[in-house]
């Protein structure tokens, strides 16, 4: 978290309802700092568009407080939020030329004609798009149309800059160029973005800081690498990337590291996210790629006896499914190299992995 | 043309054919009372048929006196001037009102929309005498009868309907995160409405503004009721015309508004693929 002195963007118990009876956000409290590129990520229903939408001001407040730079914006009309954003459907004015769309932020400003051709013109160069400016949006594909919308959400310098979903109705090549887009703007410019997913990948690579929404409350707001490597619970874990789930009881409690017994005789060794005690059922998640089938030169803590059930070609690796002795079934990425094993089905085989790449939580 | 499938046989070419004539006679039944009026306005004689001579196509068995007699006579001149007056006013008060009334019951959160909607499109489905009865009584409390005003108003709730149904159907494919997306950029509610919304909406609107008109414009009944002989519209002078008499200055007159009908038809055509171009995203 960050701390309270560099908050530029603050939520403090923030929570809304649409029929008195159940909380869409519930106790929502964020510090974003100032630049950041921050990411709400969720699946659908999970509350992170009520928080986007309250935040430019289009949903109202059920309680608490948003505030930018030590300023409440709770009780702010939208259009006096200064705050840009970038539609899923991109929004460009159908009836306006690419140039009138972006000068429209500019012409409510009152700012001098000169001035917003120069500064219409600046942001067309910054998009690449120069020679657009007097088409019309229905004459654009779909990724020129999501750079106009950007820019026109940059162009009149925002506080704060709002992405809903911005890439949702691109193809795969062209959402990947946009992501690369986004990021290079907001590293030239440096604004402060929130951005709202639900695609993790997106999340993943764009983001300084995820926060993963889930049933109205955060999960866990860290950055993408500790999301990955070290989900506080079993959601984030299950929401954030593959994850392969082992169901067993707790054996003893070391200090950070506890051990648990499987229902198949092992005992394997874990990392504690959370508070867990002694005969406590427990949940294990390891990732496929951070197995490894024996006989492998990686070092290991862990090793369980498996069953080979089958393999599905890839391209760049190649996915193994085992079975433990309980029936548990275990994935397992395996580089696409020389060292592919090969099994065929019934075959035993050994998966070791390491304390650190496996996390335990309360089941 | 589209060639007939090759497995025709007597019956199926018989069915296909028939259908044409079938089609054809339809349009004529439709059609030829209102187009058989164009030439009988052009008779030389005073009378509402064919004479021997306009049927030899003899030029001198046709005439534009009747039309003449439209424009030197002052009670027709009135008569186009209350039509025009009335009509323009009422269109443009039914226009505003109508699409306030539209772009209100499209937002979400509008409560009772179904209940609403139904009251303000009553007009159109109660009958026009009862309309007129009601207002009548309702209208002589206030000296609306007899005056400009009060036609202008009972023709403006007449067209209401008509406003909201064009608007409405305009609406239903608006993007509201188009009104979100002027608001965020700082535009008031009013400025983001007038510079977003109504451009985007304004085939619905001119095309309910002409339906307005034109309800306004062949409106009888009310006229009946509610105007005096100062507020004489054209189709109230042809109603006492066809009475008082009997000549083909009314068939002129018919003529006439068959034309404007014609244009205000075309023009709705018009908006409607400008309209398909916008939402298409390509106009120019």
């Amino acid at each position: 978290m960050t701390n309270t002195s560099s908050a530029y963007l603050r939520f403090q118990n923030v929570k809304k309802t649409y029929d008195h009876e159940s909380l869409v956000v519930k106790d929502f409290s964020l510090d974003v700092a100032k630049g950041e590129f921050l990411t709400l990520l969720g699946p659908s229903g999970s509350g992170k568009s009520t928080v986007l939408m309250m935040l430019a001001g289009f949903e109202s407040v059920t309680s608490g407080e948003i505030s930018i730079d030590g300023v409440s914006i709770t009780r702010l009309p939208p259009y006096k939020r200064n705050i840009g954003m970038v539609f899923q459907n991109y929004a460009l004015f159908p009836h306006m030329t690419i140039e009138e769309n972006l000068a429209y932020p500019l012409t409510v400003r009152n700012m001098a004609k000169a001035k917003i051709r120069d500064r219409v013109g600046e942001y067309l160069g910054l998009i690449e798009m120069q020679k657009f400016g007097k088409r019309f949006p229905g004459q654009l594909s779909g990724g020129q149309r999501q750079r106009v919308a950007l820019a026109r959400a940059l162009i009149f310098e925002p506080s704060l800059v709002l992405m809903d979903e911005p890439l949702g109705a691109l193809d795969k090549k062209l959402r990947e160029q946009m992501q690369y887009e986004i990021t290079r703007l907001h590293q030239m410019m440096g604004y402060t973005v929130i951005y709202v997913t639900h695609d993790q990948t997106e999340a993943l690579s764009m983001s300084d800081r995820i926060a993963v929404f889930d049933d109205g409350i955060v999960q866990q707001c860290a950055s993408p690498a500790e999301l990955y490597e070290r989900p506080r619970n079993a959601f984030v874990a299950d929401f954030i990337g593959e994850n392969n789930f082992i169901r067993g009881r707790v054996s003893k409690v070391e200090g950070e590291v506890v051990h648990i017994a499987l229902p198949g005789g092992d005992t394997v060794t874990a990392r504690a996210e959370s508070e867990l005690r002694h005969d406590q059922e427990a949940i294990i998640s390891v990732r496929p790629e951070k197995l490894f089938v024996e006989p492998t030169s990686h070092a290991s803590d862990n090793r369980v006896p498996a069953r080979f059930v089958t393999r599905h070609y890839v391209g760049d690796f190649i996915r193994y499914y085992f079975q433990l002795s309980d029936g548990t079934e275990i994935t397992v990425k395996v580089l696409n190299d020389l060292t592919a094993p090969n099994f065929s089905e019934g075959d035993e085989a050994g998966l070791v992995w390491l304390i650190k790449d496996c996390s335990a939580y309360p089941a | 043309m589209r060639e007939l499938p090759a497995y025709y046989g007597f019956w199926h070419y018989l069915g296909h054919y028939g259908l044409r004539v079938l089609v054809a006679l339809v349009l004529a039944f439709l059609m030829l009372p209102i187009l058989i009026i164009i030439p009988l306005s052009f008779n030389v004689e005073p009378y509402f048929s064919f004479t021997e001579g306009m049927l030899r196509l003899d030029p001198d068995a046709y005439s534009t006196r009747w039309y003449e007699q439209v424009f030197n006579d002052p009670r027709w001149i009135l008569s186009i001037k209350n039509s025009f007056i009335v009509g323009i006013a009422a269109a443009t008060l039914s226009t505003v009102l109508g699409t306030i009334a539209a772009v209100g019951l499209a937002s979400p959160v509008m409560p009772f929309k179904r209940l609403i909607t139904a009251l303000l499109l009553s007009p159109m489905i109660v009958p026009v005498i009862i309309i007129a009865a009601g207002m009548f009584f309702f209208y002589t409390r206030f000296n609306l009868v007899g005056s400009h005003l009060g036609l202008i108003l009972a023709h403006a709730a007449l067209g209401i309907p008509f406003v909201i149904i064009t608007v409405t159907a305009t609406l239903t494919g608006f993007d509201r995160s188009l009104y979100h997306a002027a608001i965020g950029m700082g535009a008031s509610p009013l400025k983001a409405f007038w510079d977003i919304v109504i451009p985007l909406i304004r085939p619905g609107v001119i095309s309910g503004g002409l339906f307005a008109f034109v309800t306004s414009f062949d409106e009888v009944v009310v006229v009946l009721f509610l105007a005096g002989p100062a507020q004489r519209t054209i189709p109230r002078q042809m109603f006492s015309g066809l009475r008082e008499q009997i000549n083909p200055t009314i068939l002129a007159v018919a003529t006439m508004l068959i034309l404007i009908s014609i244009a205000l038809l075309v023009t709705l055509e018009l908006l409607r693929r400008r309209s398909e171009r916008i939402r298409m995203g390509t106009s120019a």
